[in-house]
């Protein structure tokens, strides 16, 4: 079990700095892909197997591919985008790593985590299923009218507009 | 180390790693990406502490993730959406280029 | 009381009201404003009538009267009363004001024909009708005042009817200011009259002014200079009469009061308006002639009034021989006239002075309006001394004309004028005061036929001298009759003239009984007072006085016709000095020019002055602070508020700009804040105690 953490865990985070510091976006998309494919094994380490796969589905079926459809539909004649210049560089990743290292030591010298490792049963996907469908279930149909909605707006947004108009009016984007 | 805590670095540097690819990458794909990350960190947060919290309900943290999910995707997909739409208009996918809604 | 006399306000209200609704009319509503202003006056003329029926009907001992008074005002213990009164003296003038108004409304719609202000002509018309009814139906001295002084408006508004003529917007102001100089002692004794007594009500059941209580009261207080109360009063209230009756002094409106329409001339400045004054002393009577117990002689109230009448007689007549517009001789005329009617008072009473009255009424409205008749025909002309041989052109108009200058002159027999000189002068030769009026009035008598000679001469005899080159002919068309709507109101007026004096011959003294009824006895009928001595020889004296006028009138101007309108006056070849002074009218007018009015001018001048200086200083002064307190006003709001305003609405944008550059529209800086903040969050929750 350590092993696997450790290696799930190390895997998470070299393919995450990885997936934002490559400059070939192809190669960045294929990294984040790695990335949430190691969470996914993070979350079975953790007990939560159907999360995990709900992970793998959802995000590298659906997001990852999103998001190397969004890059190729967005190809310009500069192949890779220099990233931002010295200066602005540093301080994002001072500032991230500031945040990161505050919340470490949060974590590391916070007297409210619980000190034993007892671990909880892990939860059957039946008593997910009910939580959903009785507690959540306003939550749950929220939820569902937001991807209605979400999808509905993408859909809108990207929509190719329809050829201008015999005015001669040029089209707008 | 409780396992817990274990956890929880590891996605309090997951969260940094996302922060920094958002605040680091001209392309808005790729801040869009580090979005997720800093999601998946979240994610990761919230089962460890569901697993580990010492509380009654186990399923909770779950749930939430459940819910974040989907929020994320159908975040990902209106912000895709919108910078495909923004680069039909400007040809260009450059976040710092993108100033014409200014004060 | 009959039925009748509660009713009897209807008879001044009628025509008021319409005069009302007529002033509400607009000017081409012609027909329906004649219809209404003679429909009116002739329901009060049939009203007037049924009243002197009943007044016929049933006289008391002191003759027929009836009384409606009623409280209109009351202030503390004082109450001011209106109503009316109906007895003989108001009966025949209700009859004659609305019979002669009735006429000369019908004559006046074919006179004022073509005139666009027909509608107002009328209106005032009425106005005047009903205020002169209502005086003489007044039942007391305030009720009698303003009616007075409605009837003096409505003199005012008719006589500068066609006000665009700066001649008649002159006559009418000179009118209306002359008889307010005599308004004001009749003002005067009005409040004496009521301070004295208690009451101006003339009859009020033995308490009112009139009654013998009061008049007893007035008799018994010794004044000024021997005079007793009732004698003050009397001549203040004959300053009144006199103003508005035209006697001298107070004359000199009259003949101005010609610029007005000749319907007006006839109505108001020869029957009804000037014969108010005389009518006033009539219903005044009873204090005029009041003595204290005991005293012996004429009251000195009406001795004063015979002298007056009698020397403004003669002092008319003189005028009138020497002027040269047909309408001015008959002005002064009716002036003349008028001091024949007060000798008449003076000297013999109500009766004598109210026969006059009514004869007067008849003819001179018959001669106005037969002028008027002229002037129409003629196109306008009013210079006698271009009119001439109308007798053929006109000859209704002739016919009537000649009737009305004989009645006039006094011609015996036939015309009522003849009757009621014979009663001033039978009067003035039994006044035991003095013979002078009895002269007088002979020579009052002489002189008014001779100028009448002259004038019927002169218009209607000999060449027609019209149309001569000059003087704006304005056509040469020769003269006209006029339409029967103008000459058969002459017919009527005509007959009547002859017939009023039968009612009043020594013989047969109908209307003397009727008016004075205390000397009804006195005034039976018997035809053998007719031929008596004394009448008799009066008869012979003044037929013989009007003979010669006549006589002259024709010996100087009837035997040589007058050809040229230029020519000077046969009488002021024989007498040019005084003919010259009587054109001259005596310079009465020259004279108040030269005193009164450039001493009124000087108080104008002097009122001019102080506004302008004082009051128009005051309120240059006033309207600087406000000019001063506008701009000190100004100022502080454009510095102090506007600027302050300002000032913070321009702070305001220039934060508000401030803050809109926080969102610079780039991503990136957005993303930062972010991280600041989650860094800050960090911050807190790690150090502030979340552990």
């Amino acid at each position: 079990m350590e092993t696997a953490f450790h290696l799930l865990a190390a895997g998470v985070l070299v393919a995450a700095v990885a997936a934002m510091s490559l400059r070939h976006l192809v190669h960045c998309a294929l990294c984040l892909v790695a990335v949430f494919a190691a969470a996914a094994g993070l979350f079975l380490t953790l007990g939560a197997e159907f999360l995990a796969f709900a992970q793998v589905l959802v995000y590298v079926g659906a997001i990852s591919i999103l998001i190397v459809f969004a890059m190729l539909l967005t190809r310009t004649r500069a192949v890779d985008m220099a990233s931002l210049s010295v200066r602005p560089r540093v301080l994002g990743v001072t500032a991230a790593g500031a945040v990161a290292g505050f919340v470490i030591a949060a974590v590391l010298t916070s007297g409210a985590l619980p000190e034993k490792a007892a671990a909880a049963p892990a939860v059957p996907v039946r008593d997910l299923g009910r939580e959903l469908m009785t507690q959540q279930v306003p939550a749950l149909l929220a939820v569902g009218l937001l991807l209605t909605a979400a999808l509905l707006g993408a859909v809108v947004l990207a929509l190719r507009e329809p050829p201008a108009a015999p005015s001669g009016k040029e089209p707008r984007a | 180390m409780s396992p817990l805590e274990r956890y929880l670095i590891v996605a309090a540097l997951l969260f940094g790693i996302g922060l920094a690819g958002a605040l680091t990458r001209r392309n808005a794909i790729l801040v869009l990406a580090g979005i997720e990350l800093m999601l998946t960190a979240v994610n990761l947060n919230l089962i460890a502490f569901g697993r580990y919290g010492g509380h009654a309900a186990p399923a909770a943290g779950q749930v939430f993730v459940l819910f974040v999910i989907a929020v994320a995707a159908a975040e990902t997909a209106v912000g895709l959406a919108l910078i495909i739409a923004w680069f039909r208009h400007r040809r260009t996918v450059q976040l710092d280029e993108a100033d014409e809604l200014r004060g | 009381m009959n039925g009748l006399a509660p009713q009897l306000w209807l008879v001044p209200a009628l025509p008021l009201l319409a005069a009302g609704v007529l002033a509400c009319l607009p000017r081409r509503a012609c027909r329906l404003a004649a219809g209404l202003a003679i429909g009116a006056l002739a329901v009060s003329l049939a009203l007037s009538l049924a009243a002197l029926a009943v007044t016929l009907a049933a006289p008391g001992p002191e003759g027929f009267r009836a009384v409606v008074n009623f409280p209109w005002l009351v202030w503390g213990e004082h109450t001011l009363h209106l109503g009316w009164v109906l007895d003989p003296l108001a009966a025949v003038m209700l009859v004659m004001v609305s019979l002669v108004g009735l006429l000369i409304f019908i004559y006046s719609v074919g006179y004022m024909a073509g005139d666009e202000n027909f509608t107002r002509f009328f209106c005032f018309l009425s106005l005047f009708a009903g205020a002169m009814l209502a005086v003489v139906m007044a039942n007391s001295l305030v009720l009698l005042f303003i009616a007075w002084e409605l009837v003096g408006l409505a003199s005012y508004l008719l006589i500068g009817f066609w006000f665009q003529k700066p001649a008649a917007a002159a006559a009418a102001k000179k009118a209306f200011l002359t008889t307010r100089v005599g308004d004001l002692g009749l003002f005067a004794g009005m409040l004496w009259l009521y301070a004295a007594t208690g009451t101006v009500v003339f009859y009020d059941g033995g308490r009112g002014c009139l009654e013998s209580a009061a008049v007893s009261t007035l008799a018994g207080r010794t004044v000024t200079a021997g005079l007793t109360l009732s004698a003050v009063i009397s001549l203040l209230v004959l300053l009144g009469a006199a103003g508005k009756s035209g006697q001298f002094p107070l004359h000199v409106w009259l003949p101005d009061a010609m610029e007005g329409p000749t319907p007006v001339s006839a109505l108001i400045h020869a029957a009804t308006m000037v014969a108010a004054g005389v009518f006033l002393v009539a219903r005044m009577f009873p204090i005029f002639a009041a003595a204290p117990p005991g005293a012996t002689g004429t009251p000195p109230a009406l001795q004063a009034v015979a002298w007056l009448g009698a020397g403004t007689a003669v002092f008319a007549a003189l005028i009138a021989v020497a002027q040269t517009d047909i309408k001015r001789i008959l002005a002064y005329s009716t002036v003349s006239q008028l001091g024949y009617m007060f000798l008449g008072l003076g000297v013999g009473g109500v009766a004598v002075g109210m026969f006059h009255l009514l004869t007067h009424a008849g003819f001179k409205a018959l001669l106005f309006l037969g002028a008027g008749s002229v002037i129409h025909g003629c196109h306008g002309e009013q210079d006698i001394r271009r009119l001439g041989g109308l007798w053929r052109a006109q000859p209704i108009t002739f016919a009537t004309y000649a009737v009305g200058m004989m009645a006039l002159a006094g011609v015996p027999l036939l015309f009522s004028g003849f009757w009621s000189k014979e009663e001033i002068l039978h009067a003035a030769l039994g006044w035991p005061v003095s013979r002078g009026p009895f002269w007088l009035a002979l020579a009052g008598a002489l002189l008014t036929a001779f100028y009448m000679t002259r004038q019927m001469v002169l218009v209607f005899f000999g060449p027609y001298r019209g149309g001569a080159a000059g003087a704006g002919a304005h056509d040469a068309a020769p003269p006209h009759e006029s339409s029967p709507v103008m000459t058969v109101p002459l017919v009527l007026l005509a007959v009547g003239t002859v017939v009023l004096g039968f009612f009043g011959t020594p013989a047969w003294p109908a209307l003397q009984a009727y008016l004075d009824p205390a000397h009804a006895a006195h005034f039976a009928p018997d035809l053998r007072r007719l031929f008596s001595a004394e009448v008799l020889k009066l008869m012979a004296l003044s037929t013989a006085v009007v003979l010669t006028g006549l006589a002259l009138g024709w010996w100087l101007y009837g035997r040589r016709p007058v050809t040229d309108p230029a020519a000077p006056d046969a009488l002021e070849l024989v007498q040019p000095g005084l003919f010259r002074l009587w054109r001259e009218k005596f310079r009465v007018d020259e004279f108040y020019a030269a005193t009164v009015v450039r001493w009124h001018a000087g108080w104008a001048a002097l009122g001019d002055l102080l506004d302008r200086w004082c009051w128009g200083g005051l309120v240059w002064l006033v309207q600087g602070l406000a000019l001063g307190l506008a701009w000190v006003s100004r100022l502080v709001d454009e510095m102090a508020v506007n600027s302050g305003f300002d000032a913070a609405c321009a702070r305001l944008v220039r934060a508000g700009r401030r803050v809109a550059g926080l969102s610079t529209g780039r991503l990136p800086g957005y993303l930062r804040g972010v991280a600041a903040g989650a860094l800050a969050l960090g911050l807190l929750l790690l150090w502030g105690g979340c552990r």
